[in-house]
């Protein structure tokens, strides 16, 4: 039987709110356990929940920025159910009437055509804590930091056929929302943390088939993985005529399998009911507004300016815009050398090796856009060649000052003066006659790979500084003319 | 032991008193709990007495008046029903689950009253968790009515009432939910105001039923509730169903004039579901203000009915809600030797919990569980508009709606207490006024049978201030708020 896999995601966004959305508390990652709730955070009696307005204006930006519709009017309600971890016995999320509603998002897929994927909805909510049960013997620590921090839970409808389609939505919304500025989407601390609803159905059919859910998956690689892992374990069970129990799974990323978790049947009745200490939210035309004429450029906007603008290809640009720092970093190298192309090269190839090397982003670059500019600017003004290049940009690498003052120290300038590179190409032909007897002896073919050994070897007498082109067509004179 | 003169003066002659320095707070502070100390045994009505912090409370007030600063409250003791934080002392709620949680924040009414100068004598029992009408729910034991100590003081601010008829605090602070504050006024013939949804802040009041919980002042006279409301009102912050609304002095309104006033009187208030007697005493009030310049003009609010299934549908299904953070986690009371987390739950909530508290939250419950919610809780919801509406074309008509505040007098304990419907009728008249959100207030109405009856006053929303001025007339013209139960006689 040939399967259809039919997939919806439901992301929880952790918005960067620097209070939490219902208290004063700091929403900072990595504090000690339980310094950042307060009274309401932990539920304490007579504590009411006030409502932080950045998260609603993150919200409105996440709306407007996929270009759904925003609730003018939207509810908070209780969700209710008993967890160590869950301070008040609720969660205040939004079930009626959420903030963002239906919407079309557009995802570069990496053959640079679209994927629409329609959102469902997107609703405001608070986070839990966290259950510690590692720390002590005995007993269980429950840490509430986390606990008010505000969320973006992001559904789709079931608009996914494979897994390529989940992980570039993914990555999409991430770039997305780490340009509106509303989340770090940072997957490893928890800031993105994704649900997969996954069926199959047989190819053609229009109903859907019986979904499991994969709760909590946290990178981009293990959704691919877990979606293969699940989607041969659901054809396994239909090939052989089982039958898809409804139910939540997790994935484990150690034994590369999604297990299951809990049954949908014994599921909590959440009793969802709006929560009387909180207002509903109203939004005018007018705040609606006001958000949109603050949304930064985004990614889409982004592509197709950096192609038109410094006629970069389709992939570069690809390349670039995903990471709102390495499009920025590019566009300011680009400015300051007013070398576009040979930027974006710069930047995609060696600078993004050595940091990933490093394991740095591009924030945190020894080289500064300012200084990579200086070293295209020098490369393509003739003062170095590629080589060179490399050379200096090790020296910027490590801090050893500017190009210039490199270039200076390390003695690297270009030698393009013709009286220096002959000096150089007639030393290493007459240091060499057995190569220079084969290379007479060859055919033109042969001529010219032979005559690379030549090349390596003036280079090396010179350190590198022989103007390439020039030595060539010079190397290649005198050769000839030595018969 | 404290004179029957400062016993029976108001605030502003005790104001008077206190800035001349005819009398100190800290002796004012003294005689009160003296009096606690003579009378609780026998009503059971406060829970915790500060006597240390109150006497070096009222020691500061002295020092503000003889500076010549501080306010109309500065220096007056006053004792909080013990559903409101107070930061440092044990903050029951009548409850078992919180006999030993003592809060690190005070309640915002507590803060504006700390900020004024008033001095804290102590704390008053209360039904567990403001769910009752006698009292009887109570973890510390029932309280007692001064005027009969074989009778119920009413719920849930029967601590509050009964301290305050007795003479143990000239001022007292009640919550009320759906007649919590009216009802016990009513049965031990004191003044009590609920103000309007949203006029006093609920930060730091232990949460019954959010919608429909609110604060207000239980006090000898309106007089001294129109004083005390002045300085608990106004928008907080902290609690978003607060009401950007202008806070009047709401003494400076009680001119007593009433004449033109159009007092409605709902045809449904005044049925045979009342204790004739009641009624009698009733109409006798409502005589009196006729006197006095108002017009009495008969009224329907046609779904007055339908207030106790809707209030018994939506203020438990909040308190559901309200009540699941006391899971024996992180405060509150704990079983001992939980097996497993489920244990845990289920042992400290049926030995921490009361038996009317667990109906509620197991009715609750109920009406939001999946199925049942469109039928309960949601159809609720409409037919609290309609209540709503009622009182909003009723209000084209008159300027406040009179009747009852309880459909009889103090009852003996055990009387309803087997039977909860029965006790939830105690607050047939109360109910509505919650659900629609309204100012409503109980002043004394006389007795029957040596037992205090009370007259509701039911206001437009945010107008206080005319209900507060009827009842400060009927004050003028008659004794009846002045009664007091010969409590020490008992003593004695």
């Amino acid at each position: 039987m040939t399967w259809e896999v039919v997939m919806g995601l439901e992301v929880h966004l952790q918005l960067a709110t620097r209070s939490k959305i219902f208290s004063g508390s700091s929403t900072q990652f990595g504090a000690s356990p339980n310094v950042q709730a307060d009274a309401v955070d932990l539920g304490m009696p007579g504590m009411l929940p006030v409502l932080n307005e950045e998260a609603v204006r993150f919200a409105v930006k996440f709306g407007l920025g996929i270009g759904a519709r925003i609730g003018k009017r939207s509810i908070f309600d209780r969700k209710n159910y008993f967890y160590p971890d869950l301070p008040k016995g609720y969660q205040i999320s939004q079930f009626f009437d959420p903030i963002v509603c239906e919407g079309v998002f557009e995802v570069p897929s990496s053959d640079g055509s679209l994927l629409p994927i329609r959102i469902t909805r997107a609703h405001l909510e608070e986070d839990a804590g966290k259950s510690v049960h590692d720390i002590f013997s005995q007993e269980s620590g429950i840490d509430l930091n986390r606990a008010g921090t505000p969320l973006l839970e992001i559904v789709t409808e079931p608009d996914f056929r494979n897994a390529d389609q989940a992980v570039a939505y993914l990555k999409a919304l991430h770039s997305l929302v780490t340009y509106l500025g509303i989340s770090d989407g940072n997957m490893a601390e928890g800031s993105m943390r994704c649900d997969i609803n996954i069926s199959l159905r047989e190819k053609g059919s229009e109903t859907l088939g019986t979904r499991a859910e994969i709760k909590n998956v946290n990178s981009f690689r293990f959704v691919e993985r877990a979606i293969h892992r699940e989607v041969e374990r659901q054809a396994d069970i239909l090939d052989s005529g089982g039958t898809i129990t409804q139910e939540t799974r997790l994935y484990d990323a150690e034994r590369d399998e999604t297990r299951s978790m809990r049954s949908k049947e014994v599921a909590n009745d959440y009793r969802y009911f709006p929560e009387p200490d909180l207002l509903p939210i109203e939004i005018d035309q007018a705040y609606i507004d006001a958000v949109r004429d603050s949304l930064p450029e985004l990614p889409a906007a982004k592509r197709a300016r950096l192609v038109s603008e410094y006629q970069l290809g389709e992939y570069d640009a690809a390349l670039l815009v995903p990471d709102h720092a390495a499009a920025a970093f590019f566009e300011e190298v680009a400015r300051l050398s007013g070398a576009a192309k040979p930027a974006a090269n710069w930047i995609l190839g060696d600078l993004t090796g050595a940091l990933n090397r490093a394991d740095l982003t591009i924030e945190a670059s020894p080289i500064s856009a300012e200084a990579l500019a200086g070293l295209i600017v020098r490369i393509e003004d003739g003062t170095l060649s590629s080589k060179l290049a490399k050379q200096v940009f090790e020296g910027l690498w490590q801090a050893e000052g500017t190009t210039d003052e490199i270039i200076a120290a390390r003695g690297l300038k270009q030698v393009s003066d013709a009286g220096e590179l002959e000096k150089w190409v007639d030393d290493v032909i007459s240091a060499n006659p057995n190569q220079l007897a084969q290379y007479l002896a060859a055919d033109e073919t042969k001529r010219k790979k032979l005559s690379g050994f030549f090349v390596g070897q003036i280079m090396k007498a010179s350190q590198g500084q022989a103007n390439p082109k020039l030595l060539n067509e010079l190397l290649i004179k005198k050769l000839n003319n030595q018969s | 032991m404290i004179d029957s003169a400062l016993l029976n003066a108001s605030v502003s002659e005790l104001h008077q008193l206190l800035t001349t320095r005819q009398v100190s707070s800290a002796e004012l502070t003294k005689g009160y709990l003296e009096r606690i100390d003579l009378l609780n045994g026998k009503l059971n009505a406060v829970v915790t007495v500060c006597a240390e912090q109150a006497i070096e409370d009222a020691s500061r007030a002295d020092e503000r008046l003889t500076r010549g600063e501080g306010n109309i409250l500065t220096g007056i003791p006053l004792l909080h029903k013990d559903i409101f934080c107070t930061q440092g002392v044990t903050t029951t709620c009548g409850s078992r689950m919180l006999e030993h949680f003592v809060p690190a924040y005070d309640a915002t009414v507590v803060a504006r009253l700390k900020a004024a100068g008033v001095v804290m004598l102590g704390k008053c029992n209360m039904d567990e968790f403001a769910m009752g009408s006698s009292n009887e729910t109570s973890f510390f034991g029932a309280v007692k009515n001064p005027w009969d100590t074989n009778c119920v003081p009413g719920g849930s601010s029967g601590g509050s009432a009964a301290a305050l008829a007795a003479g143990m605090a000239p001022l007292v602070t009640g919550t009320d939910t759906g007649g919590s504050i009216r009802q016990p006024a009513s049965l031990c013939g004191v003044t009590g105001l609920k103000p309007t949804y949203g006029r006093v802040s609920r930060l730091g009041i232990i949460a019954f039923a959010s919608s429909l919980d609110q604060a207000g002042p239980m006090a000898r006279s309106a007089a001294d509730c129109a004083h005390m409301l002045t300085a608990i009102s106004g928008l907080d912050t902290g609690d978003s169903t607060s009401a950007d609304r202008a806070v009047p002095d709401f003494f400076s309104e009680l001119t007593g004039d009433i004449s033109g006033l159009r007092i409605g009187m709902p045809r449904e208030y005044f049925n045979d579901d009342l204790d004739s007697e009641v009624r009698a005493q009733v109409m006798s009030a409502l005589t009196e203000l006729e006197k006095a310049g108002a017009q009495l003009v008969d009224i329907d609010l046609p779904h007055s009915h339908y207030a106790i299934a809707t209030y018994y549908v939506l203020a438990p299904a909040e308190a559901s809600a309200n009540l699941a953070r006391y899971d024996g986690v992180r405060f509150g009371y704990r079983c001992t030797d939980p097996a497993d987390l489920e244990d845990l739950y289920f042992r400290s909530r049926s030995e921490g919990f009361g038996e009317e508290v667990q109906r509620r939250i197991l009715v609750g419950t109920y009406a939001l569980s999946a199925g049942f919610y469109d039928a309960y809780f949601n159809k609720a919801q409409q037919v609290r508009r309609v209540i709503s509406d009622d009182f909003r074309s009723a209000f084209q008509s008159v300027d406040i709606i009179a009747g009852p505040s309880a459909p009889g007098v103090a009852f003996p304990f055990g009387a309803k207490q087997q039977d909860p419907v029965a006790m939830y009728m105690e607050d047939i008249y109360t109910l509505a006024v919650n659900l629609a959100g309204l100012p409503g207030l109980s002043t004394p109405a006389g007795l029957v049978n040596g037992m205090p009856v009370g007259l509701q006053l039911i206001g437009k929303p945010f107008d206080e201030s005319t209900i507060l001025n009827a009842a400060h007339r009927l004050q003028l013209d008659t004794d009846w708020h002045r009664a007091r139960p010969a409590i020490e006689d008992h003593v004695a």
